[in-house]
């Protein structure tokens, strides 16, 4: 691992939709192995910048890069690219017509053209690793939430992404299901994965990230080590933010 | 009383009808899924041009009856230079009054899966065709074989108007028969038989199929 190489590289990226303005000239480079965690009000165009990363957006100004390659959905070989990047998202969006293992095998088969034995086998281990051996034969419907994002995360996995995107991946669950899949993320960081992650955990963001980005008003506000993003930000904006997750012991009236 | 003889010089007949109605009634319901597809793809992903094209065609051929279909394309393809076969009109007429009826299910289909399944395809590095394909219209068929099964019978029992193109289906064997040697009883028995035979098994693996296409999704 190459802790110099850039993996991707946003150029001044702008993104609207209509009147609204969501991304300014937004630019930040993430390098090999490195976990980059986005926070910022809910709005501030977290959501709208990782899918500019992969192109499932398009951008309006400035330029993505994956190495050498422009990301953009006109350019003519997105597919091959949106390969290298995986991405997984709040409401898990397995595909409820197949099981586990074919939510798992079909895009390394049919995308990248590999051998279904080859497959299944690779399949089969990552399942293991993340405790859903059981499941493999069941469909989409018969996991908890927990387990379906799970699922997702090796679904995404078994692409070989050169960088991961996790869209608020535990927003949707119960609050008991959240652990395990945080678990499985702390996972893939002790495996020297590229991550840009997305979240409201702020414990775990403040665990697991090398770099902290605060987004608002479309902008990158901060862009600091976790320890001094959480205990002191640079801005007011971040304090602020930060404050809406903490709370004062009640004191009552007596 | 039925005349048990006559229903049995009858049989050969009625088969020979019932070849060809099944026939014709599966080979025009085929064009019809064929038509269905492609049309609803090309409304569900709004294509321009084509989608003005597909509604203005929906909307003939469902308000149109099958026979008036029938005889335009019978009588007034010869008129343009066009030559086809009894057979082929059939086939022909029954799948594109199936093709519109299919375009509308399968659409309602496609649109009611939701839009982040594509999306999470897409992000796998899967081409539109291959979301299309493995991922959309699969849900959509499994939300619509009700629907689709119905379409199916019905298109079933719209064939036995093909006798008006003089083909020799079921219906043109049992008027036949009747108009030569008045065995009306008989000939109406057999017909309602044949035609029981042809659709029963459609009824009921229509409903293996329902089931099995809900249980994976929905469990039950
Ligand atoms: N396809 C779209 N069309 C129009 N507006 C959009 C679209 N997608 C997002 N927006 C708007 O862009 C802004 C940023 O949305 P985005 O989903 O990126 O925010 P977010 O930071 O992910 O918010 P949250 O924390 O609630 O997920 C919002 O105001 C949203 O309404
Ligand atoms: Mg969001």
């Amino acid at each position: 691992m190459n802790r110099e190489k850039e993996v991707l590289k946003i150029e001044h990226i702008s993104k609207g939709f209509d009147q609204l303005n969501v991304l300014d000239d937004i630019s930040l480079t993430v390098h090999e192995g490195e976990i980059i965690v986005i926070v910022g009000p809910s709005g501030c165009g977290k959501s709208t910048l990782l899918r500019c990363l992969n192109g499932l957006e398009a951008v309006d100004d400035g330029h993505v890069y994956l190495g050498e390659e422009t990301v953009n959905p006109s350019v003519k070989n997105i597919t091959r690219i949106r390969e290298r990047i995986g991405m997984v998202f709040q409401s898990y969006d397995l595909f409820p017509h197949k099981t586990i293992l074919e939510n798992v095998t079909l895009a390394p088969m049919k995308v990248q053209k590999r051998k279904r034995a080859e497959v299944n086998e690779e399949a089969k281990k990552l399942l293991e690793r993340v405790g859903l051996s059981a499941k493999m034969s069941q469909y989409p419907r018969q996991l908890s939430g927990g387990q379906k994002q799970r699922a997702a995360i090796v679904r995404a996995l078994i692409m070989h992404p050169e960088v991961l995107l996790f869209d608020e991946v535990t927003a949707a669950l119960d609050p008991e299901m959240v652990r395990e899949v945080l678990d499985v993320m702390l996972d893939l960081a002790r495996q020297n994965r590229t991550m840009l992650i997305v979240t409201h955990e702020m414990a775990f963001a403040r665990a697991i990230a090398d770099r902290v980005i605060f987004l608002d008003g479309g902008h990158i506000v901060e862009d600091s080590d976790p320890g001094e993003f959480f205990t002191l930000p640079k801005t007011d904006r971040a304090r602020k933010f930060l404050n809406t997750f903490t709370f004062d012991t009640v004191n009552k009236e007596i | 009383m039925i005349d048990t003889d006559v229903i049995t010089n009858y049989i050969p007949l009625f088969v020979d009808g019932f070849f060809l109605t099944v026939k014709i009634g599966w080979l025009g319901i085929l064009l019809s899924f064929l038509i269905g597809i492609i049309a609803s793809a090309v409304l569900h992903f709004k294509v321009p041009v084509l989608s003005a094209v597909v509604k203005v065609y929906v909307e003939l051929f469902r308000n149109t009856p099958l026979l008036v279909q029938l005889f335009f394309i019978y009588y007034g393809l010869p008129v343009l230079g066009f030559h086809v076969s009894a057979e082929g009109c059939g086939i022909v007429g029954l799948g594109l009054l199936g093709g519109s009826y299919m375009t509308e299910t399968i659409r309602s289909g496609l649109d009611a899966v939701p839009p982040s399944q594509t999306e999470s395809a897409i992000a796998l590095g899967m081409s539109r065709p291959q979301v299309f394909w493995m991922i959309i219209l699969p849900q959509a068929f499994s939300t619509s074989v009700p629907a689709l099964v119905a379409n199916v019978i019905f298109l079933l029992k719209e064939t036995s108007v093909f006798s008006a193109i003089s083909l020799m289906d079921l219906m043109f064997t049992a008027k036949d028969l009747i108009g030569l040697y008045y065995d009306t009883t008989e000939s109406l028995f057999l017909l309602v038989v044949f035609y029981i035979i042809i659709l029963l098994p459609v009824s009921i693996a229509g409903t293996v199929i329902e089931k099995k296409a809900r249980y994976k999704i929905f469990g039950s």
